[in-house]
């Protein structure tokens, strides 16, 4: 694809702290190369900012390759912008043309409240994992990987799970701000695997209980999440999961 | 995990709403079936009959307070949980998202409480007048064939049932599958089978309640 080089308008969502309410922001920004990756263009503009004596954009980021699951932009409507099965580091700016005015907004939900600008607080899926997403392992010599046998099916479906990066874009996206893409990949990931077998009813009907308590929504199968997610985890987990809660709250002890 | 926190959890509301869900879309096979019974063309007797069995029999009756439980159940399950998801993102977006789901989908709480405001309409045609008239216990029922032919003979109440047995094929083409989902059905290979059977469903049963109140206006029945 041939380089090209753009002029844009950032309108962008700036907001001081959690207390204070924030608002839209629009900045030109020149010549910015096609082979940039979006942050590198927020990058940009942010140095253009602080020459001028003004607040940089807060916004997260970590490995920028993709894996990390810290940044979290909503572009022009969509989180981690346009390009299917991507995250916002790897949004390249030759998904925009020239002259155009793009749209950044942070994650919008209750349990990811705003910090500053467009970093939010997503804490809330770490105290969800807390309650559950683990294994118990044995102390002493570590086991042999290859001595346990996993059918290879199974194997597979709970690597795919794996891969939720735990960005909030499927919280985001869903229109009830619910967390039920990411704990289902959470729950199913572990469920799907004999070492995840000793609490694999505690671990659903507790994880399910403290992603209620932290406000998210309730999950109506629009299907709005699947389509955005970065790894593109389906939305059967969902259905796994409501099996395992199903399961779990009939058949637990107490 | 008690009962109580296992039922006002998130996938706990769900499975109400999925299990009342599944039970009227049940329910709506045998009332379409029995309703059907008007195509007979003879003048309302085999519908009457399987009208006044509905009606006047003990079983069916006792059936009809569970109907009403689940109905309500589901009803209130399903407004709560509408208002309460409304409630979880306070600051909206600019540009708003709308990417891998359906407009029916996402409006299920519009499409059910346009549903409600529908079966208001409908229960205060049929089976209040007929319920009343039997002073709600087993007694002498109305011709509900002939009622269905006065009702039906006004433009507007049929415009607005055609219209409700709209909103009803929209909330099935989500609510069919979305339900069994809910209930844990996640294997690949019934995925792709209750979109295909929630969307059947939803067109066959929308046809058939739709075509019955259009029969009796355009008077393609006796």
């Amino acid at each position: 694809m041939e380089h090209y080089n753009m002029n844009l308008t950032v309108k962008v969502w700036r907001q001081k702290n959690s207390k204070e309410k924030g608002g839209f922001e629009s900045y030109p920004v020149k010549d910015i190369s096609s082979e940039m990756s979006f942050l590198e263009m927020i990058d940009v503009l942010n140095e253009q900012l602080i020459r001028d004596g003004d607040d940089p954009i807060a916004f997260d980021h970590d490995c920028r390759e993709g894996i990390c699951g810290q940044c979290s932009m909503y572009i022009n409507g969509k989180p981690h912008g346009a390009w299917k099965a991507n995250t916002t580091c790897q949004l390249h700016m030759r998904a925009f043309k020239d002259g155009e005015t793009v749209t950044v907004e942070p994650w919008r939900a209750g349990a990811f409240p705003v910090i500053k600008d467009l970093m939010v607080d997503r804490s809330a899926f770490d105290r969800i994992i807390q309650a559950g997403g683990y294994i118990s392992v044995n102390t002493g010599n570590a086991v042999d990987g290859n001595a346990l046998p996993i059918n290879k099916d199974k194997a597979d479906a709970s690597f795919a799970a794996a891969m939720c990066i735990g960005c909030g874009a499927c919280v985001a996206a869903c229109k009830n701000s619910s967390a039920m893409l990411f704990l289902s990949a959470k729950v199913a990931h572990l469920a799907l695997l004999p070492q995840g077998e000793p609490e694999r009813k505690s671990r659903v009907l507790n994880m399910v209980a403290q992603m209620d308590k932290e406000g998210f929504g309730a999950c109506t199968n629009t299907g709005a999440c699947e389509a955005t997610c970065p790894k593109e985890i389906s939305i059967s987990n969902i259905a796994r999961l409501n099996q395992e809660y199903l399961v779990a709250s009939l058949t637990a002890d107490k | 995990m008690t009962w109580k926190q296992v039922f006002t959890s998130s996938v706990g509301k769900k499975l109400v709403m999925a299990f009342t869900g599944i039970f009227l879309i049940l329910f709506l096979i045998v009332h379409a079936g029995l309703n059907a019974c008007i195509w007979a063309n003879d003048g309302g007797e085999m519908f009457n009959k399987g009208a006044h069995f509905m009606g006047a029999n003990v079983v069916p009756r006792i059936l009809e307070i569970g109907l009403f439980v689940g109905l309500i159940l589901h009803i209130v399950q399903g407004l709560m949980l509408e208002l309460d998801n409304r409630k979880k993102r306070s600051v909206g977006y600019a540009v708003a998202y709308s990417d891998g789901s359906k407009w029916y989908s996402r409006s299920m709480g519009i499409l059910g409480t346009l549903i409600l405001l529908f079966l208001v309409l409908h229960l205060s045609d049929f089976w209040f007048p007929n319920r009343a008239h039997q002073n709600f216990v087993l007694g002498e029922e109305i011709d509900l064939y002939a009622k269905m032919k006065e009702t039906f003979s006004v433009l507007w109440v049929v415009i607005v049932y055609v219209l409700g047995c709209l909103s009803l094929g929209y909330h099935l083409a989500h609510g069919f599958q979305s339900a069994f989902r809910t209930v844990g059905v996640h294997n690949r290979k019934y995925n792709l089978m209750l979109v295909s059977l929630g969307l059947g469903f939803s067109v066959i049963v929308t046809l058939l309640f739709a075509l019955m109140p259009l029969s009796f206006y355009f008077g393609w029945i006796n």
